[in-house]
């Protein structure tokens, strides 16, 4: 799809999708909410989440050895359930974590271009994903720049990303695009063609740090667009919700609202990824449940 | 609870009682409270077990948070819960009285009992530890002393056959000395119930600390004394036979203390039974003179 070549054709194209109905989007998102998910099904669909979240931990206060427990926790959440996709972490802590996940099932991604805020110079945010790449990570969390993006400077943000993949090598390209500062679900439908008209492989929705994160309309809106993108004959390119999925029951949700809109391919964790570090408690707590027929509580989990 | 003339009734909807909130079942299941003649008095909540998991969620929650307030501290809220009681005094004599039948001085005598009872136990909340803890003599370079603990979450079950002192009864010794609980309130009486639970929400106490379900008492108590983040749980409300099954469940899962009291009059003194056992005794030794 080349729409990239110059900013008025870029702007043209992407002021030319067809608006979001925002009342419908919320609509669609709770009635797909309320349906209930129960036994066999409701056992699946928590391995399934299992096996997407993305374990995270972003903080300051990250030490190693916290690292390399959430690492142990992603190989073996316990319980009998299966590994997490990915731990995601900053940049300067991909050497521990691929040391810790090597011979597991599970990836190492890491967030770059000066995450959360991404104001850094180019040149910045390219060395920041080369040293992460180069340490061994194989997912990049990029932020675009926001700034850019929403006083219409569509090209810059573009030329962005796609510096970004060609400085990613083999790793794949996870693009955030923060819709909670994005403002309204047409810019977030925008921010997502834009991203992957210049080669992300997942679009992502936000970074954890600003309120609202996730949420299921926004997820909706991303999720057609991926759907129509792929239509449209081009590549398959994943979804990742992030921040403030919290409950087992949230994040089946999701699962319900990507089976619906996107179809059954995105069920998979390479197509769909839920970012959290709570999250796994309570889906363990839940499968725990059914296992044993009698709630189960966080003295029986894991201090993350 | 009829309207006068020429007004339209306002009538109010009883729900349950978590986290501080006032939200209806998670069912959406409701059933009809009668008063003692079997006319129709209200629409309550009917609790599922989901709304029993929610509780104890929340219940867990509040835990850290009141049990590291200083024991005067949680007199002096105790005390405000009886302050606020008072001032709603003749509300409850009119639902304790539509609900049990009682006469009119018989239901302020039992409000009445009700609002002391709290003020009993919430003179209690700062001399728990000098009545249950000490220095202990030992023979070694130690000081040797334990204190009483709050175990955590209690399940309490309420008693079936009292309106609001039985009530009051067994949820102010749940959390004087630092507990959480969730409450299964009696099934004939709900209504002052959810009321007490107005009032609690309304005096301090932080939310969760308390959390009130209405519905039946078989078809949550289960769920709560099988549940393994409950430490305690009182089956004072539950019929002799479900009471040992409630036993087994608590025994079967995380071996949570059960409460089973000989029965008493609620009018009768207290005692301190109850309210000690929701505690554990932690002794520590600590060296002196190295």
């Amino acid at each position: 799809m080349d729409v990239t070549s110059s900013d008025s054709a870029l702007r043209r194209f992407l002021h030319g999708l067809p608006a979001v109905d925002e009342a419908g989007a919320r609509d669609r998102a709770q009635a797909l909410a309320g349906r209930s998910v129960k036994s066999d099904a409701k056992r699946t669909a928590l391995d399934l989440a299992i096996s997407m979240v993305d374990l995270t931990t972003l903080e300051g206060q990250d030490t190693p050895g916290k690292v390399r427990s959430l690492c142990a926790k992603a190989r073996r959440p316990g319980h009998g359930a299966p590994p997490a996709a990915a731990v995601c972490v900053y940049p300067d802590l991909v050497p521990l974590c691929v040391e810790a996940v090597a011979g597991s099932p599970v990836r190492v991604a890491s967030v770059a271009t000066a995450f959360p805020s991404g104001r850094a110079p180019l040149d910045v945010k390219l060395a920041d994903v080369k040293s992460a790449v180069a340490a061994g990570a194989d997912e990049i969390d990029m932020v675009i720049d926001r700034g850019a993006f929403l006083s219409g400077r569509y090209l810059c943000v573009s030329e962005e990303i796609t510096a970004v993949k060609s400085a990613c090598g083999e790793a794949r390209l996870k693009v955030i695009l923060e819709t909670g500062e994005l403002g309204t679900l047409d810019a977030a439908r925008r921010a997502s063609w834009l991203a992957m008209v210049s080669g992300a492989d997942f679009i992502k929705t936000s970074t954890g740090k600003v309120s609202p994160a996730a949420t299921l309309p926004v997820t909706l809106v991303m999720l057609e667009a991926v759907r129509d993108f792929s239509a449209a004959g081009e590549r398959r390119v994943g979804v990742k919700a992030a921040g403030g999925i919290r409950t087992a029951k949230d994040a089946v949700r999701y699962l319900v609202l990507v089976n619906e809109t996107a179809g059954e391919e995105w069920l998979d964790p390479r197509y769909f990824r839920i970012g959290a570090s709570s999250l796994l408690n309570d889906l363990l707590m839940q499968r725990v449940r059914m296992e044993t027929g009698r709630y189960s509580g966080p003295d029986y989990m894991t201090v993350d | 609870m009829a309207a006068e003339a020429g007004r339209i009734a306002v009538r109010k909807t009883y729900k349950l009682y978590i986290g501080g909130a006032f939200p209806r079942s998670e069912s959406g299941r409701t059933f009809e409270v009668r008063d003692h003649e079997g006319g129709f008095l209200s629409n309550a909540a009917r609790a599922s077990r989901k709304d029993a998991r929610d509780a104890v969620v929340a219940a867990r929650k509040a835990f850290g948070g009141w049990s590291e307030r200083t024991a005067y501290n949680r007199g002096q809220v105790l005390y405000r819960v009886a302050e606020v009681m008072e001032g709603r005094r003749d509300q409850f004599a009119s639902e304790v009285r539509l609900a049990t039948g009682l006469s009119d001085a018989e239901a302020l005598d039992e409000v009445d009992a009700a609002v002391d009872r709290w003020v009993w136990y919430a003179g209690w909340a700062d001399k728990i530890s000098q009545v249950r803890g000490g220095v202990n003599p030992v023979a070694g370079p130690f000081v040797n002393f334990s204190v009483p603990e709050p175990s955590g979450v209690a399940a309490v079950l309420a008693p079936q056959d009292s309106a609001l002192l039985g009530l009051v009864s067994v949820v102010a010794p749940a959390i004087v000395a630092g507990g959480t609980c969730v409450v299964v309130a009696s099934a004939a009486y709900p209504l002052p119930a959810i009321t007490l639970a107005e009032v609690l929400a309304t005096s301090d106490l932080p939310g969760g600390v308390v959390n009130m379900l209405t519905g039946q008492v078989a078809e949550i108590a289960p769920w709560l004394a099988s549940h393994m983040d409950v430490n305690t749980v009182d089956v004072t409300g539950a019929p002799g036979g479900l009471a040992d099954d409630l036993a087994v469940a608590a025994a079967g899962s995380n071996l949570k203390r059960v409460l089973r009291l000989p029965p008493a009059a609620w009018t009768a003194e207290p005692g301190v039974d109850r309210m000690f056992g929701y505690l554990e005794t932690k002794t520590v030794w600590h060296p002196i003179g190295l």
